[in-house]
């Protein structure tokens, strides 16, 4: 028989407690190596939309509120074309769409200003409910987990995705809550009850 | 984040194999008790939204962003001078290029440049402890580095982490964000790592071990390791791209 040849992906390893070093030296109190972090802002200040801003906290499984968290986000522009690698051209040149935000050092809170992205196609051509990718890390998660910030006034309940949930109580978790004009509470829970949707995908 | 394109491919991203990368739940590192999901993940197809992800342009980076010996205050860092370099790779074998590369460390005397780390080894004032670069057109990438030292943690009595360099790598697809460790050759602590035995695998746990490599050491100067990086990969089928009835 032939042999298929393909590599395996590399393991994870956990981000640890000191990720900030590496990753957001400037807000960790390290300044002087690079003149400023990277991903501070999914947009720049003539980026198309409606504004939004999004914040919240990550609580494990003994409802303790994480400080040493790391989070990065991922979205497209207003019209739903993500600025960099889309097949299907070229993005809002103001929308980067990505930004990697820390928990608080004192109170966990995290919070990230950026546009209401657009619909996105799923694979099959439906759409997909208005999203922003999260990618998860911190001391103690050994693998970055995958998750979806929705937005409660969207039409969610045609969204591919979210329909794959199958147990549906389960789906409010990747829900935003809005909670003034262009603001939004988004809470994750990594363990126990009202644990958040993760993805594998 | 000036140019739109970092790599020749879409696709579907592969599935990842959950049994070769560590669990959730770990016991014997403690922290993963409260952290690790409990409910299954949602596993399906990656979308779009998994396989587009951020670029990076070559304008963002500084000239010592990948010489932690002197990206601190110019002046050398204290300890073992040795290159770290790769490839970064994905799991069809081709070098993914232009992705975003940083690492993070201790110093040679296993102490962090972090408000958290109280470890009675002293700082070295001439090390910050991070470094970033972008993938060469085959995948390569380099640093230049001291080769941290060993330091112990609180979870068990008297654990201690192997000599380690934190890697983040990104890849052409947000659904390949990646973040590891790299061990090195010899080092008798990561047999008895309880954040290395998080993987359950021997053969992936060699996969984050590099290799000390006299090729790439320069005389009278600094020592080499090898660690390639390896990203999911991606599917391309002409039949995929084709949607039934279009
Ligand atoms: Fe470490």
């Amino acid at each position: 028989m032939q042999r298929l040849d393909y590599l395996k992906e590399t393991p994870s390893q956990t981000a640890g407690p000191y990720v900030h070093i590496g990753l957001t030296p400037n807000k960790l109190g390290n300044a002087g190596i690079y003149p400023a972090d990277l991903g501070e802002s999914p947009i720049r200040p003539g980026a198309k939309g409606e504004r939004v801003t999004i914040s919240g906290e990550v609580r494990d499984g003994a409802g303790m509120i994480l400080r040493d968290t790391l989070i990065e986000t991922w979205q497209a522009d207003a019209a739903g074309i993500y600025p960099a690698n889309d097949p299907r051209g070229a993005a809002d040149p103001e929308v980067t769409g990505w930004a990697r935000i820390i928990a608080d050092f004192d109170t966990g809170e995290w919070t990230l200003r950026t546009i209401r992205p657009g619909r996105v196609p799923f694979p099959d051509g439906r759409l997909m409910a208005p999203h922003i990718a999260l990618w998860i890390v911190a001391r103690g998660i050994n693998l970055g987990l995958q998750t979806r910030i929705y937005f409660e006034d969207e039409d969610n309940d045609s969204c591919p995705v979210l329909q794959r949930i199958e147990h549906r109580e389960r789906v409010r978790t990747l829900i935003a809550r809005k909670t003034a004009p262009g603001a939004y509470r988004f809470d994750v829970r990594l363990q126990g009850e009202n644990e958040t949707v993760f993805f594998d995908m | 984040m000036t140019q739109n394109k970092n790599s020749v491919d879409g696709g579907t991203l592969f599935f990842r194999d959950r049994d070769w990368h560590p669990p959730a739940l770990t016991p014997g590192y403690k922290t993963s008790t409260t952290r690790a999901p409990f409910r299954p993940l949602i596993a399906m197809p990656s979308t779009l939204s998994e396989e587009t992800g951020p670029a990076f342009g070559h304008s963002m980076f500084g000239e010592l962003d990948n010489n932690l010996i002197l990206n601190f205050t110019g002046q050398p860092a204290v300890g073992e001078r040795i290159i770290l370099h790769g490839r970064i790779l994905d799991e069809n074998g081709r070098g993914v290029p232009g992705v975003l590369v940083e690492i993070w460390q201790a110093n040679a005397g296993g102490r962090y440049r972090h408000k958290k780390d109280g470890y009675l080894a002293p700082l070295d004032p001439n090390f910050g402890g991070c470094g970033r670069t972008l993938s060469r057109p085959d995948g390569s990438y380099e640093f230049l580095t001291i080769r941290p030292g060993a330091y112990p943690w609180p979870n068990r009595v008297n654990d201690w982490r192997p000599m380690h360099i934190h890697i983040s790598v990104f890849g052409s697809g947000f659904g390949q964000r990646l973040i590891t460790q790299n061990y090195f050759e010899g080092d008798p602590l990561i047999a008895r790592c309880p954040i290395v035995n998080t993987i359950g695998k021997e053969e992936a746990i060699r996969a984050l071990v590099a290799p000390l490599d006299m090729n790439r050491a320069l005389p009278m100067d600094c020592l080499a390791y090898k660690f390639d990086v390896v990203l999911r990969g991606r599917r391309q089928s002409f039949f995929e791209n084709k949607r039934e009835g279009m």
